[in-house]
This record gives structure tokens, sequence and C-alpha cells, in this order.
């Protein structure tokens, strides 16, 4: 057997390269590696952005020059006015004041495009960045295309970065300390969060988190690091003009992002050192293979970027990481579970029979169609209701206007004695219905462990700023707790740890359940939980179902399946074309005769 | 500002305005069927432009070498396709991508390209950019075709980069501009209208015009109708992703050559110019929200306009103010979409 180290080794290792590396190496690389630091901190923005949140941005040189500018305007000028000029005495000043400003920025651009699809943010960007750029060419306070120049130099507990190989050591440390920050964030409450907007929003929203926060949490995280990034740039050019800040470089951000591994916080590394190193092998080879001079590079980027999204999406990172593993194997991070944690406070549950679920007269229209008519339904705790019938009879309807996704024509659905109507879906959780989903809707490159602590997203409060310190880890252990304990419930304990999309789909429903428990709920909607799962499988469901029951849990489920059902509930009420026409005890529905009818037909 | 300068700025501003147009209902089409976002749409109106003016020059059009290099791979990667699906049709495929553009590099070669008339040259210039439009798609989208939005505009950014290295290969650093397509000068009242804004507008309006019969008259119109309404429908009532694709970016790279060519005697085209008059074409077409074709046409309209006026009173800040429109557009979209979906 090969000895295995850990992950922690090969840090260390690597940070003892970067602290000799300036020592041993000639300036013109340690002016490379320099570069390599501040674009690498632009492109971990685009990490957490693209390729943990699915959104991006074209415009992040522009948040780079609004960091360089900054300082270099405040530093530098003397026709400032007095309320301003006192933030020029230091570059740890501009640097705060640089952030303020890019922070009011991307907030504004945020708020306009994020609550759009997708796309907009990028074209938003685009637009953004080539206006700022020409801003920045044409005003004369910024020294136009010509720029300003006189910037001082980096005062740090009283020495003076002057030289590449002193300010260097800053730069990388300002990378790694954004590389553990992110890294910490991604692996909290809020980093579940913000995994999650990818692909997984409804959910994420039906489990109380605040999607379009997140979004916007991202986004200016990104632009902060871009404007550090700013501000490291014109200290060690001493120098700004518009040309580093164009469009073509905040293409080339997202470009290194992507060609690293977009997913993978050191992807952000592996992919500014590989285009800032290829870039300057090309800028050298390719005009004199082309015989006249221009950047020529840029046909080579856009190839190898065409390449890399055909053939590995996910670039290099993990490549390279399989490949390293072949020569050295790295212990894989092994989460551990502290069953110590004290476990979360829980919602006090109504007295059994109490009236938790209200639905009055519901009618909902499509249309000409009459989805559902003048549909009442009550649910009390501790109890188990059906909603059943034939295909097409309007359940899933009722299912929606009862959740909150969809809002009756007319009627009203009351929970707890309040109208759910109007509520968003993240509030309606947060009064303690939880529900699961008809489609399975979980994020399958996470862990089971980690896409039930979704669930509990509700119970823990810490945020952005805790998690990215990790000053979040006691409660982070309560919540992984809870979410270990409802895997437990449900059966799933031995694939605790394993990717959520391996799972069988009858266990992917098990999975919701886990997760709408993990949330502490009064009230569960289960749509069609049985549907996918063996006989073995059914039967643990039921019983699980009936503890719950016993807790004082009320549930409603809509189902198919008439064996799993009639053993197991309450109470049930039966649809069709829309209207209920029989509610009652198992028993007695199933020999009622409009039900018989509706299942089998009438006698002609 | 007096009455005649308003006048002025207001026909520059509608000529360039309908330029943008043309390239903001490519732009919406391209989205609407194939859900690419086309940056590289930019590209086709310098290409297009500059290779014109290469032909009007004398010179052997450089891009018809890009389109025979279009063309290997194209046939390099439809014949692994065929051969890994075991068809032996290698020579066929081969005939239809690797014949056209050779035949076309032959004639080229012995016509006096400079001694065409202008109808003759610019239809030369359509022959030799617009079928690289389908074989882009053919190289860059269709293999995934099915990636979320995110992915195609990183790939049309990409392929954008791509294509403005090679039209600084192609045509270097110099810019040029084509002669107009008429001279004449028409005095109306107090104003003066040039023939060439008479037919840039009438070309453009006779392109819509021809559009709109194409996509409500023609079945390959309705079969791209269909498919932007409901891929999957459409691919099971028969209708093949990869022809409205390439079908797609046909009538995409049509209009950018042709836009291309019609905007050429007015500006001074470089080999990165198309970039800028492409993204006007967006803010149209965001204003129509990518979806709606008659509000992106006004709104590239719009975009000329404005463009025309601010280049007037504040001709530094032109195009801070043209892209700056974006964000009221995009406030107002987002102050009236209330809809969450999930991004694929």
């Amino acid at each position: 057997m090969r000895s295995v180290i850990s992950p922690r080794v090969l840090i260390g290792a690597f940070m003892l390269v970067l602290l000799v590396a300036p020592a041993v190496l000639p300036p013109f690389y340690v002016t490379k590696l320099n570069y390599i630091g501040l674009y690498a901190m632009v492109a971990l923005g685009l990490v957490l952005l693209t390729g943990v949140g699915g959104l991006t941005s074209f415009g992040q040189a522009a948040f780079v020059g609004v960091g360089a500018y900054a300082t270099a305007v405040l530093t530098t000028s003397s026709a400032l006015p007095g309320w301003l000029a006192w933030l020029g005495a230091s570059p740890w000043l501009t640097l705060g004041a640089g952030l303020v400003i890019t922070a009011a920025m991307a907030i504004l651009i945020g708020s306009l495009t994020l609550k759009l699809s997708g796309h907009y943010l990028p074209l938003g960007t685009i637009a953004w960045g080539i206006s700022l750029y020409f801003l920045f060419g044409t005003m004369q306070i910024l020294g136009g295309h010509t720029g300003l120049g006189g910037i001082p130099a980096i005062h740090l507990f009283g020495f003076e970065l002057r030289q590449d190989n002193e300010i260097y050591y800053l730069i990388w440390a300002f990378l790694l300390v954004g590389v553990f920050t992110v890294h910490n964030l991604l692996d909290s409450r809020e980093g579940r969060a913000i995994r999650a907007l990818k692909g997984g929003m409804v959910m994420a929203e039906a489990m109380g988190v605040n999607t379009a926060r997140s979004r916007m949490v991202i986004f200016v995280i990104a632009a902060l690091l871009a404007c550090a990034s700013g501000w490291l740039y014109a200290h060690m050019q001493r120098f700004v003009n518009p040309t580093p800040f164009g469009l073509h470089m905040g293409i080339e951000f997202l470009f290194m992002a992507v060609i690293g591994g977009a997913g993978y916080v050191w992807g952000a590394l592996i992919g500014a050192g590989l285009i800032v190193v290829l870039k300057h092998w090309l800028q050298g080879l390719l005009p004199a293979i082309f015989g006249q001079s221009g950047n020529f590079e840029i046909i080579v980027f856009g190839v190898i970027m065409v390449f890399v999204l055909h053939k590995a999406r996910n670039g290099l990172w993990p490549i390279l990481t399989r490949l390293t593993q072949r020569v050295i194997p790295v212990r894989a991070a092994q989460r551990r579970i502290d069953a110590a944690a004290e476990p979360l406070a829980r919602r006090e549950l109504p007295i059994a029979g109490t009236l938790l679920l209200d639905a009055k007269n519901v009618t909902r229209k499509f249309g000409g169609l009459v989805a559902n008519k003048d549909m009442s339904l009550q649910v009390r705790s501790g109890e188990i209701l059906a909603l059943i019938g034939p295909n097409g009879a309007g359940k899933s309807t009722m299912f929606n206007q009862i959740s909150g996704v969809d809002t009756p024509t007319s009627g009203e659905v009351l929970f707890l004695g309040q109208a759910v109507a109007g509520r968003d879906s993240r509030e309606i959780a947060r009064m303690g219905m939880s529900r699961t989903f008809q489609h399975v809707r979980m994020l399958p490159t996470m862990s089971v462990l980690e896409n039930v602590a979704i669930g509990a997203h509700l119970r823990g409060s810490k945020g952005v700023l805790a998690s990215a310190w990790r000053l979040d880890r006691a409660e982070e252990a309560r919540l992984l707790a809870e979410a270990a304990r409802q895997i437990e419930r449900v059966g799933l304990a031995e694939h605790m740890f394993d990717e959520a999309g391996s799972l069988a789909l009858g266990q992917q429903r098990i999975l919701e359940i886990a997760r709408a428990l993990a949330s502490d709920p009064c009230l569960l909607l289960l749509d069609e939980p049985a549907a996918g799962l063996r006989y073995k499988e059914k039967q643990a469901l039921a019983e699980l179902l009936r503890k719950l029951k016993r807790e004082g849990i009320g549930i409603l489920l809509v189902e198919h399946d008439m064996d799993f059902v009639m053993g197991l509930v309450d109470r049930v009420v039966v649809m069709e074309f829309g209207e209920k026409i029989a509610e009652g005890l198992p028993d007695q529905v199933q020999r009622d005769p409009a039900v018989l009818e509706a299942y089998l037909g009438g006698v002609e | 500002m007096d009455f005649q300068i308003a006048l002025i700025l207001a026909q520059d501003g509608i000529t360039n305005g309908a330029i943008y147009a043309l390239l903001a209902l490519a732009l919406v089409l391209v989205f609407a069927v194939t859900r690419v976002i086309f940056i590289p749409q930019g590209e086709f109106v310098a290409y297009g432009a500059l290779t014109l003016a290469m032909i009007e020059n004398g010179v052997f059009p450089a891009t018809a070498w890009l389109l025979l290099g279009a063309g290997v791979i194209v046939t390099a990667l439809d014949a692994g396709a065929v051969v890994r699906a075991g068809g032996r049709r290698v020579m066929m495929l081969a005939g239809t991508h690797l014949l056209y553009p050779a035949l076309l590099i032959g004639l080229l070669w012995s016509m006096p390209l400079k001694d065409l008339p202008l109808i003759g040259q610019v239809l030369v210039t359509l022959l030799v950019v617009v079928p690289m439009g389908p074989m882009m798609y053919r190289i860059v989208y269709q293999p995934i075709a099915e990636a979320p939005v995110l992915v195609l505009l990183i790939v049309s950014v990409a392929a954008h980069l791509a294509l403005v290295g090679l039209g600084l290969v192609f045509f270097g650093a110099e810019g040029y501009r084509t002669s107009p397509f008429s001279q004449a000068r028409f005095e109306i009242g107090p104003m003066f209208i040039t023939g060439q804004t008479i037919w840039v507008v009438l070309s453009s309006l006779v392109l819509i015009v021809a559009l709109a019969m194409f996509f409500g008259r023609t079945i390959y119109g309705k079969a791209l109708r269909a498919t932007a309404i409901n891929r999957n429908g459409a691919r099971l009532m028969g209708i093949s992703p990869a022809l409205a694709g390439k079908l797609t970016f046909f009538l995409a790279a049509l209009i950018g050559v042709l836009s291309g060519v019609l905007i050429s005697p007015i500006t001074t085209i470089y080999y990165d110019s198309g970039f800028l008059i492409g993204l006007k074409g967006f803010v149209g077409a965001i204003i129509g929200g990518l979806a709606s074709y008659p509000i992106a046409a006004a709104g590239a309209l719009m975009v000329g306009l404005l463009e025309a006026f601010s280049s007037f009173w504040a001709s530094a800040y032109k195009e801070v103010i043209v892209f700056t429109l974006v964000i009221p557009v995009l406030l107002w979209r987002s102050l009236t979409t209330h809809h969450m979906e999930e991004e694929e």
C-alpha cells in the first residue's frame, strides 16, 4: 500500500515555494508571478460567480479599473475637496474607498440585472465594461488616455514596497486570503445556498434560501476581489491608464477562470498562470510568424477556449488533480459529523388535532379550464391526509395552491390561520410548511449530507462574513449533525457522503423527505413520495410517516399507490375533474360509489 | 443646434439605426432558435465590409482561405461523425464543404475582381463570407448545442475573439472605406439626403420584409419558428436542430455581411470595428428582451439616433451614453419581470 498524504502537506509545500521564489528567480519571472497573482484574484471572483453560481460577468476588468483609479486619483490629485483629500494620506485608506465604490457599483448593476434571466448579467456587464473604459479614457480628472502617474508605494509595517519582489509578498498574501475566504465560504451554510444557485433555485427558495440575495453576494464578492487586484496593480505599476481595464481584459479573466476550472478555487490560479505564460510566449512567437505586429494571441486563446468548452467543460483543475493523484495520492477531505453537537432548537409543535391547513373553496381557472373547483380540505396536526384521484384530476394544481406556488382564482388557503397566497415560498417555509417535489429537485454533485443540510438553512443564522472566516463552526456542526440525524432517520445513512446524483430515484425521493424534515416543519407536503420505491422501501417509508404523525406533524400526501395510501392514512380526499367527489376514512372512501365510478368507470 | 443640424443628425441616426436594426433582428433570431447569444455577429459585418474593400482594391480576398480552412474542419468533423456511426459516405461529404471553397477560390483567381460592377463585387463578397455562418455553427456550436445559455455565451465570446484575431491576419490593421453605392444627393426642403442613406434604409426595409415573408410563408421559415418556440417539439416533428441551427446562422451571416457592405461607405471599418457595431445592435435586441422583433428594431433605431445626437453634444462620451442606455432598459425589464425561472 502506498502512503497517502494530507492535502495540507501539498498546500504547505506550495507556500514554501511561493516564499522562496522571489529570492531565487530572476526579476522578470517575479514580475510575471505578480501578474499571475493579480489576475488569479480576479479569476477567483469569477470562479465563485460563474463556476459555482452559474452567473457571469465580462465587466470584471472595469472593477479592477475602479480599484486602480480610485487609489490613483486619491493619492495623486492635489485638487480634491477637503472632505475627500484626507483619504489620500495612505493607500490603505484608498483601498477602503475603492472597495466601497466598487460594492456600490456592483449592487447597482446587480439589482438591475440579477432578477432577470442569467444572460442579462453578462450582457449588462459588457455594456458597463465598455462605458467605464471610455470614461477612464475621457475624464480629465482620470488623466484621459495618457493616464495618471506618480502613485506612491504601499507602506507596510514601516517597509516601503517599491520593488516587484517586495510587493510580490503582498499580492500573494492577498490572493491566498482570497482563496481561503472563498473556500471557507463555499463550505458553509451560505455556501450551500450559493452552490444551489446553479440549477436548484426553485428548491432552494422552497427551503427558505433567499436566492436573489445569494446572487448579489457572490457578484459583490467577485467585484471586491477585482477591485483589490486593481489597487495592488496601481501600486505595483505606480501608474495607471485605461488600457488594462478594457473589455478584452474582462474577457481574458473569464477565460482564465474557465480554462483553469471554473468550479474550483485553485482553478483560478491554474488558469491565470496558464494564460500569462501562454500570452508571453505567443506574443513573441505569433508576430514573427505572421510578419506583422498585433495581438494575435487572441486567436489561440479563442480556439483553446472553444476546445476546452467542447471537451473539458470543467477546465483543467479536475484533470490535473486526477493526474497528480496517480503520482502523489492525496487523501480526500473526510467530513466528520460531530454527534455531540448540541441539537438545534426545535419548533414548538401544535398539540395534536390543531387545525394546520385550511383550504376553503379553492377555485383555480386557467382561461376557460377549471382545474380546481370549490375544493376544500383540512389537515390537522398528528394526522395524515391523502389527496388522491385519477390522472388529470387537478391534484398537482391543488398542491400548488396549498404550497403557495400558485394563487387561487377564488377561495383561500390558510396555514396556521394565515393566508398562503401572496407569500413567497421562502416565507411559507419559515412558517413551518415543508415540501417535496413531484420531479426530484436536488443538487446531483453535492453529497447527500449537504443536500439535506440545505433543508436546515432557516435553522442557522451565520452570515457570509462569519462563514468566510470560520466563525460559524459551532453552528455548522449543529446543522450537519441535524442533517445527519434526518438522513439516519429515513434510512439513507450508508449513503451519507455519496453524491446525491448517484442514488436511485426512489432514494432521491427519500432524500427529499429528509431535507424537508431538516427544516423542522409542522406540516409536510409530499408529492408522490412512494413512486419508484420497492416494496420494502415503501414499508419503511410508511413506518417513518407514522412515526412523524405520532410526533405531532401533519402530513398531506398526493399519491397514486392505493395499497400504500389505504393502509397508512387517516383520511382521504378524492378528486375528479377538479372537484372533490368524496372525503372520509379510507374504508368509507373505498366503498363510495362515486369513487368507484371515477376509478373503474360507471355501469352503463 | 438649429433645425438643419438636427435633420442631418437624424438622417445619420436613421441610417446607422437601420443597420443596427438589421443586426438586432439577426441577434433575436439566433437567440430564439439556438439560444446562442451571437457575439460574433459583428465580425461578419467587418468581414463583409473588408472583403468588399479588398475586392474593390483588386486584392484577392483573403477570407476565401478562411472559408477553405473552415471547410476542411467541417469535413473532418462530419467525416469523424459518419465513420463513428459506421457510414461510408465520406467522399460525398467532402464534396460539399471542400469543393465549394476550392471552386470559389479558382473562380476568384480567374476573375478580374477589380473590374466587376459593384453589384458583382457585393455578390462575390456574399459568396465568400456568408457560408462561414453555417460552418461556424457546425464547428463551434453544434457539438454543444444542448449546453446552458451561459456556456454558449462564453463560446460565442471565444469565437468572437478568434475571428477578430484572424481578421487582423487577413485584413491588417488598416481601416477601409468602400465607395458609395450612389453619389446622388437629393434636396428636399431644407435638407440634403444622400443616395447612400436611401440605399441603406431601403435595403434594410426590403431585407426585413423578405425575412418576414420567409418566416411567414416558407416551410423552412416555419420550421425555424417552430424550433424557436419549442425545440424538442420541433425535433419530434422531424425538424433537425442542426439544420435549424445552420439555417439560422446562414441568415445571421447574410444579414451581417449585408450590413457590413451597407455601412462601409459611411464609416471606416477596421478589423475590430464589428464588435462595437454588433453590440449596438445588441442594445436594440436587449430592449426587445431578445424576443420581440419589432421592439428590437425600434430599439436599434433609437440607439442610432441617440448615438448621432450624442456625438454632436458630447462626442467624447458618445459610446458611454449609448452603452449606458442599457441600464434604464434593464431596470425597466427588471421591474416588469416577476417570475423566477430555473436556469438550465
